[in-house]
């Protein structure tokens, strides 16, 4: 699990790379058309899908002589699991917190 | 027609037994007591978390060394009702302004006088910028679990 989220985050680091999952979160693409209107090139552009794709963000497919890419969120859903835990237990101390200053009726 | 694919938000909702004014003032200007300490942006150890009362305020940690560290802004200040942060702090646990998370918390009045709370995390999508503090933060002793029980212990003492 905490490899597999490493491998997540680092995907994610790099700004091209980053911009290349935004644009996916919004469909599908071919690999053509992605590299269309970034600026880098086409080779460029396969090399991120393929690191998005070893970290589980991504999947592909054959699209006749193309190959479509979409976001995987499964990938995507092992990194919320993360922060929704945390979440919830930040948030548990919030309300024991205020709950417990209440009692004390502190100055305001 | 395209479909949007996005990570969900992360939505908590809670009751806190005490008014919306409390509860708004408890999360704000009593952020130092509840927030857990052992996890820095810094290299050292977190001193202080403050989020300062106002839109535009700085939300950030101070080390015992001194040291400062910005984890985003306040972005929107409407005491006691709502409060939204900018969270910039990315996977590798580091300030990142690039990395836009929001975090909106919601204070409202129950007709018993407690808070319900509202809680949400959004735009995860934005997430991102590195491995190793991520592996840091969730491989040190008993994780996240570990350090907010102490600090749960801590309060409730």
């Amino acid at each position: 699990m905490t490899d597999r989220l490493s491998t997540i985050f680092a995907a994610l680091a790099d700004p091209t790379r980053r911009e290349v999952f935004e644009r996916l979160s919004r469909g599908p693409r071919a690999v053509g058309d992605l590299a269309q209107d970034l600026p880098v090139s086409r080779p460029a552009v396969s090399q991120h899908l393929k690191v998005l794709k070893e970290a589980g963000l991504v999947t592909d497919r054959p699209d006749g002589a193309r190959r479509v890419y979409q976001i995987d969120p499964q990938g995507l859903g092992q990194m919320r699991a993360w922060l929704d835990q945390f979440w919830d237990q930040a948030l548990e101390a919030f309300k024991v917190e205020a709950e417990r200053n209440d009692r004390e009726d502190p100055k305001p | 027609m395209n479909q949007i694919i996005q990570p969900a938000a992360i939505k908590k909702s809670l009751t806190v037994a005490v008014s919306p004014e409390k509860a708004f003032a408890v999360f704000t200007d009593g952020f130092d007591r509840w927030w857990p300490k052992s996890h820095t942006i810094g290299s050292g150890s977190l001193k202080q978390a403050i989020i300062e009362p106002r839109q535009g305020g700085r939300w950030y940690g101070i080390d015992v060394d001194g040291s400062e560290n910005e984890w985003g802004e306040v972005l929107a200040w409407e005491p006691p009702g709502r409060l939204l942060l900018a969270w910039r702090i990315n996977g590798q646990w580091t300030y990142d302004p690039g990395c836009n998370t929001e975090i909106e918390v919601l204070f409202t009045a129950t007709a018993d006088g407690q808070t319900q709370v509202e809680f949400e995390h959004r735009h995860l999508e934005r997430l991102g910028e590195g491995a190793e503090g991520a592996r840091i933060a969730m491989d040190s002793p008993g994780g996240w679990g570990g350090i907010l029980a102490g600090f749960k212990q801590a309060a409730e003492s």
